[in-house]
């Protein structure tokens, strides 16, 4: 069987060839980068603002030329000739060293960001320093590793973006969603936050603040020292905190129950934006296996238990036991807690027990660990939960999750694992949304009758290796917790199976088969 | 009770799926083209790289243990009817109390001199894929490909050749693709599609015959209608296929065609059925062809010969007609009947957006006013709707007041309702 494959690879025909526009774009890209590499060693280079633009410029362009060949003759339409082919898009040799490339700059980035320039005294030298010019003319603050990241990340999405527009030039959904993610990341992610920096004086600090990003995401937004950085910044600062909370308890909620989790995890998220364009190359990669669906329910709301008891143990480790200082006591948040999880959790189990039906095993014990943890963060005086210091709790989940996992593996082996791993396996917010999607959401994919040919592209670019296949030759509608709602498997169909719906038949929606069956009347399709 | 069933296409498999449902019965397929059950109508995305083998199959290895249905790689030989044994590779015995014939089609060849030559090859099976990719891998080594005959597997293998930029011409009877199915403009509408694709398409074109320089290998082929020759190192026949019947010849199994059956997918020998490509209906169900070489109809025929086997006898009733299919980039698809040409008694109503790629066509019973079929192209259109307005025999002008409701194409698109409802109301103004 594999034989065929490897007489493939070895061909080098097109569509695996590259064309002679798109291997000069791919040496004015990789010019860009290599300045930025340069840069990282040579202090000489770091101060030139011309090269600075040019080393951007070349890589956003770059990339626009070498998309803009790939697409320019053909016909509107699914691009997908070769993908499996080409060793970058296959797991092949191309694939892993993009791969171990990209890991290596996030160990860099994330644990050794001295290599990129960065100097806890004194200015910023080699890569950092070479991003100052534009971060002091956002902020009017020299750059940090973080800046830096954030521009690349704000570019990669930006010319991915456009690819992935003129790759899906026929298909409206897929132009409106890429722009919407274009511009959450550029405005939200980047410029607000670099603007909103230029407030903060000696008397007002707002933290950094990238809007869209939601706890339990953005895991440390109430850590003491935001809270005190909110608190400090007067009114301003409240209503961002009070943002903070009303975005996960009640505008998620709603905006899920309308849409399903899309409406974040393809329409606004910044880890969704890089994932869909930058790492639309690599959706194919997920595994698809019902193994993988297990060991993704296992770690993600693992995570999601993790997280819950973190962000706890950390709130109750600063807050007092004075009632007559602030109602707000450690106890008073504690049994708050406590009461909005038994609440939610009474809830699903009363109108949802049906849908639950094996997971609710699950549910049960990932509520009785919060529980726990809750009745120990009160008999626990100061700052530990147990034998685990809140700050330790903390800090390995910054440094497991939040760096190793939704950095490191998530971004870094999107050439190998997919693009979506760290949404898949290992996201608290997506864990959320997913619960609300698959309970309470008036979304759905709808499977067309029985035109389904069973030929596996939706499966195969699903890039959250939900097998779409296997509901779509029954005539199931599909209601999974991890679909994020990107629109490809409907996209890919060349048979006008799949639709992307929202509709109200909420409690029946993943129950009907409109395949052709035999019933007791005869074969028909049911409505 | 041993139920043995050979072919794990899609009758085949559906076959063995429902009687495991519905019994304890042991379970046999045997197949030669490979151990597992594959999506044969995704065998021209493997060629385009869009997908690997692994991936159009659509159950993981181990259900086939999990759900007990054993699976044996191996050619069929012979059956002994009578004794009701069947012999594989020439060795393996094997015996059946039931026997499910499930073997499917094979591409049709119509006595051309040099049909058998290297180079020459129809495209249905994974071996007819594995033979592709030794006779072009890429252009350098297939420096041209002629293909032979205008249907769905010819267009596909157009398709596949042009995503490694092999250049293909694309002989067609007929004077115009597909013209036989499709009414004038949407076949129209084709001709200039492929050619965008800049397939060198010839209308009206036969194959006189395929010639090879060293008797060996297909170098050239002549066109009948202008005696031109073109070189070529792959020629594609793809005019059509027919049951994949002959080891059952000088049987005592009747045969037309394909394998005679009757409703029940009974054959003339007791416990031996057969269903999918390869079965004929001795009488046809209502307008369709006895020999139905259509995915859901086998789909359905696997269920139907299940459900008979376990015990609760039914006929083969697909319903409606419906289909669909890709030309390049334009989806098709068809509920209820729409023929190439409106037969007595029947009128057509077309409409053809500007920009060439989307269009429909509706048949309507004349007299009645009543809705017979839609064909739409570049427009996605609900199953579960039109089945039940052909259920419930709708007319034609409640059909275009309501398309909008039948509409299946993805959020934001723009719609096309009422441009259709417009140019409807302009071409038969009766009930405005």
């Amino acid at each position: 069987m594999d034989i065929i494959q490897r007489d493939m690879s070895l061909t080098g025909q097109p569509p695996v060839n590259l064309s002679v526009i798109q291997k000069l774009a791919t040496v004015l890209g990789i010019s860009g980068l290599g300045i930025l590499t340069l840069a990282a060693f040579q202090n000489n280079v770091a101060s030139s603002k011309p090269l600075f633009i040019f080393a951007l410029l070349a890589i956003f362009i770059g990339i626009l030329i070498f998309s803009y060949d790939t697409y320019r003759n053909k016909l509107p339409g699914i691009k997908n000739d070769g993908v499996w082919l080409h060793s970058l898009t296959n797991r092949g040799l191309w694939g892993w060293i993009a791969g171990i490339i990209l890991t290596g700059f996030y160990v860099v980035l994330y644990f050794y960001p001295s290599y990129l320039g960065l100097n806890n005294d004194g200015s910023n030298t080699g890569l950092i320093a070479f991003f100052d010019p534009l971060s002091i003319a956002l902020s009017g603050n020299p750059a940090s590793q973080w800046f830096v990241y954030g521009t690349l990340y704000t570019i990669a999405i930006l010319a991915f973006g456009i690819k992935f527009i003129w790759k899906y030039r026929h298909n409206r959904y897929e132009k409106l969603r890429t722009l919407s993610v274009m511009f959450f990341q550029t405005a939200f992610a980047f410029i607000i936050p670099e603007l909103m920096a230029r407030l903060n004086s000696d008397s007002f600090s707002l933290p950094y603040y990238d809007l869209k990003n939601i706890w339990p995401l953005n895991y440390y937004n109430f850590e003491q020292y935001r809270i005190d950085g909110f608190i400090s910044a007067g009114d301003v600062g409240l209503a961002l905190l009070f943002f903070g909370l009303i975005s996960i308890f009640i505008v998620t909620p709603i905006l899920t129950y309308k849409y399903g989790k899309r409406w974040y995890c393809s329409w606004v998220c910044g880890c969704g934006g890089l994932a869909e364009t930058a790492g639309d190359a690599f959706r194919q990669l997920s595994d698809k296996s019902l193994f993988a669906w297990r060991v993704e329910r296992y770690v993600i709301y693992s995570v999601l238990v993790f997280v819950i008891v973190m962000t706890a143990a950390v709130v109750s480790s600063y807050l007092g036991a004075d009632t007559s200082k602030y109602w707000l006591t450690k106890d008073v948040f504690l049994l708050g807690v406590a009461l909005l999880l038994t609440l939610i959790f009474a809830l699903i189990f009363y109108f949802k027990r049906e849908a639950l039906t094996k997971d609710a095993k699950f549910g049960a014990i990932g509520y009785l660990v919060i529980i726990l943890t809750l009745i120990g963060l009160h008999y626990s005086s100061g700052k530990s939960l147990f034998i685990f210091e809140a700050e330790s709790l903390r800090s390995t989940y910054g440094f497991l999750i939040g760096s190793i996992f939704s950095g490191v593996i998530g971004t870094g082996f999107y050439p190998v694992f997919g693009n979506r791993v760290w949404c898949r396996m290992g996201c608290p917010m997506a864990a959320i949304l997913g619960i609300q999607q698959k309970l309470f959401s008036q979304f759905r994919i709808t499977s067309n009758g029985s035109q389904c040919i069973s030929c596996g592209n939706c499966s195969t670019y699903c890039e959250m290796g939900i097998d779409v296949r296997w509901y779509a030759q029954r005539g199931q509608d599909i209601v999974r917790a991890s679909c994020v709602g990107c629109g490809i498997c409907s996209a890919v169909c060349p048979r006008g199976v799949l639709r992307l719906e929202n509709a109200s038949d909420v409690n029946t929606r993943a129950t009907v088969q409109r395949a052709l069956h035999i019933d007791e009347s005869g074969v028909r399709v049911i409505g | 009770m041993h139920i043995v069933i050979i072919g794990n296409g899609i009758s085949g498999i559906t076959a063995a799926r429902f009687i495991r449902k519905m019994s304890d019965y042991r379970i046999t397929v045997i197949s030669s083209e490979t151990t597992y059950f594959f999506s044969r109508t995704a065998l021209m995305y493997i060629y385009m790289g869009h997908m690997k083998y692994e991936h159009t199959k659509p159950y993981e290895d181990w259900f086939w243990k999990k759900n007990r249905i054993d699976l044996i790689k191996g050619r069929v030989n012979s059956i002994n009817f009578s004794k009701k044994q069947l012999t594989i590779d020439d060795a393996k015995l094997v015996t059946y109390d039931k026997l499910i014939i499930a073997t499917g089609s094979k591409s049709n060849k119509f006595g051309w001199p040099g049909q058998d030559l290297d180079g020459v090859q129809g495209l249905y099976s994974f071996q007819d894929l594995q033979t592709l990719e030794k006779n072009a891998p890429n252009k350098n080594i297939c420096k041209h490909a002629v293909i032979v005959g205008g249907g769905l597997i010819g267009i596909e293998l157009a398709e596949m050749l042009h995503t490694r930029n092999i250049p293909v011409t694309f002989l067609v009877r007929e004077s115009s693709f597909w013209n036989g199915v499709l009414p004038e403009g949407e076949s129209a509408m084709i001709n200039r599609h492929i050619l965008n694709h800049h397939i060198d398409l010839r209308l009206n074109s036969n194959l006189q015959e395929i010639k090879s320089k060293d008797n060996q290998r297909a170098s050239s082929i002549i066109i009948k209608e202008t005696q031109e020759e073109i070189t070529c190192d792959l020629v594609g026949l793809t005019a059509g296929v027919s049951p994949n019947v002959d080891f059952l010849k000088n049987s005592d199994l009747e045969l037309g065609r394909g394998v005679l059956v009757n409703r029940r997918l009974e054959t003339n020998i007791r416990d031996v059925y057969a269903i999918g490509d390869c079965a004929e209906q001795r009488v046809s169900v209502d307008q369709r062809r006895p020999i139905e070489a259509v995915w859901y109809t086998g789909k359905i025929m696997g269920e139907t010969v299940a459900y008979t086997i376990c015990g609760q006898p039914r006929d083969y009733a697909p319903g409606h007609w419906f289909n669909s299919a890709k030309f390049f980039d334009i989806e098709y698809q068809t509920y209820g009947w729409v023929f190439a040409k409106p037969r007595e008694g029947e009128k057509h109503f077309h409409w053809r957006h500007d920009d060439d790629t989307k269009c429909i066509t509706i048949c309507t019973e004349e007299a009645t006013g009543k809705f017979l079929g839609i064909n739409a192209f570049g427009i996605r259109m609900r199953h579960d709707i039109f089945d039940t307005w052909l259920d419930e025999e709708k007319t034609t002008d409640f059909v275009v007041a309501n398309l909008s409701r039948a509409n299946f194409d993805p959020e934001f698109y723009r719609t096309f309702e009422r441009d259709i409802s417009t140019a409807y109301q302009r071409e038969f103004s009766t009930t405005a």
